[in-house]
Order: C-alpha cells, then structure tokens, then sequence
C-alpha cells in the first residue's frame, strides 16, 4: 500500500501527477483525483497566502491519510497540498485515491477532504482591494467530520 | 523552556512567531493565563480561547493538556485547509 504526501511551495504537474498515480497497478480498477483551486466567486480577489506548520503539517496529513488506508481497500494514496502565496484559479492541492473498486475510491477521498479541510495546519488569508483577511473557518467543515 | 509557536491571527497579534518560554505551569489552560497577564498583546490573542486550537509536540490537544515532558506548543485559530 503506497502512501505518498507532499508539502511544497511551487505549483505542481496535475497531470503528470495523475497520469503517474497508480500507474501500473493494474489491480486498482478505480481511481480517483480531487483538485482544490483558489476561488474568486465575486472576482475581486487579488491572492492568497497560505501558511502552515511545517512539521506538523507532513504528520497530520499522513495520519490522515493511514486513517483512510486503515477504513477502505486503498492500493494507493496521494496527497500534495501547497502553501505561500497564489493567484486566483491557481491549484492550491490535489488528493488521490485507488482501489479495487470505485466505492472506496470515492469515499476515501471524500474522508481525505474532509479531513485535511479542518485537521492539518493550514490557514488561507485572502488579499482583495489591498486588504488581507483570514479565511474563517466553517461550522459546516466541522460539522461533516461527524459523518465519518 | 517550551518552545512556543503562534500561527495566522494569532502570530499577528502577539506579534511573532516563536518564543521560548520558562514556566512551571502545569498545563495548556495554565501557561495561557500566564501569558495573558504579561501584556495586552497576548490578552488580545488569548482572550477567547473557544476561537482558538492548541497542539502539544505537533498533535492536536485541549487546553487542559499536561505540560509535562512537552517540548513544543502552538497555538492558532481553526484550520482552514483544502
């Protein structure tokens, strides 16, 4: 069972990583890929900075990914998540699943994002008009870790 | 000496990011009220500790927490990732 986290600054190759996610696994019938993107819905956003613990950060998102391997037949997991600065539309991070089936796929990357949206040490400012503000955690984010 | 790290709002108000600390405080809750009664700075940063998440030795805890053996505390607002 394949585990793989990664923690950077530089934008990465979404599609490399996909097309090398897995690859050659041919008992892994399922695969799936989630993209978090920096959004603008109003379109007056400048940027992003995202900071985080490094240390923390690598360990909490592991744990969070062994987890996933422990409760759903996962041949393999991936994680990227970036930090520093970012324009709108830029990739902020990507989780990968596969396993035999599409269930635990699906499942296990929805656990992922669930997951790592309230538990591993991230923290987004947003830049608009030249102001800054901290992304304000949502109730909702907290409130789907009950489903699992 | 714990090292102790502040992440976001609260490295903004308290006005840096990582400071050593001498204290005989026996736990989390215990060393925050010792901070807040140094300066209006960290009464800022600590006064509602219900916006706040605290991790011991990079793990997740509450504030009740023993200080015990414990070489590195942060303190930040709730996460924000994805």
């Amino acid at each position: 069972m394949a585990l793989r986290v990664v923690v950077q600054q530089e934008p990465f190759d979404f599609g490399a990583e996909a097309e090398g996610f897995a690859a050659g696994r041919h008992d892994l019938g399922a695969v799936v890929t989630f993209t978090g993107v920096v959004r603008d819905v109003a379109g007056t956003l400048e940027g992003m900075e995202i900071e985080h613990y490094p240390g923390m950060t690598e360990k909490a998102l592991t744990k969070i990914a062994e987890e996933a391997q422990a409760r759903w037949s996962l041949g393999e997991v991936l994680v990227i998540h970036r930090h520093g600065p970012m324009a709108p539309g830029e990739r902020i991070m990507m989780v990968a699943t596969a396993s035999p089936h599409r269930q635990d796929a699906f499942e296990a990357a929805e656990f992922l994002m669930d997951y790592l949206k309230s538990r591993a040490p991230f923290w987004k400012k947003e830049r608009s008009a030249g102001d800054t503000a901290w992304v304000a955690a949502r109730d909702e984010d907290e409130a789907a870790l009950d489903r699992w | 000496m714990i090292d102790v790290l502040y992440f976001a709002w609260v490295r903004e108000r308290i006005g840096l990011p990582k400071e050593r600390v001498e204290s005989q405080a026996a736990t989390v809750r215990e060393l925050v009220e010792e901070l807040r009664a140094r300066e209006e700075r960290y009464e800022a940063a600590f006064a509602d500790l219900s916006a706040l998440r605290v991790a011991v030795d990079q793990e997740l805890a509450d504030f009740d927490a023993p200080l015990a053996g414990v070489r590195e505390l942060a303190f930040f607002p709730p996460m924000t990732g994805g």
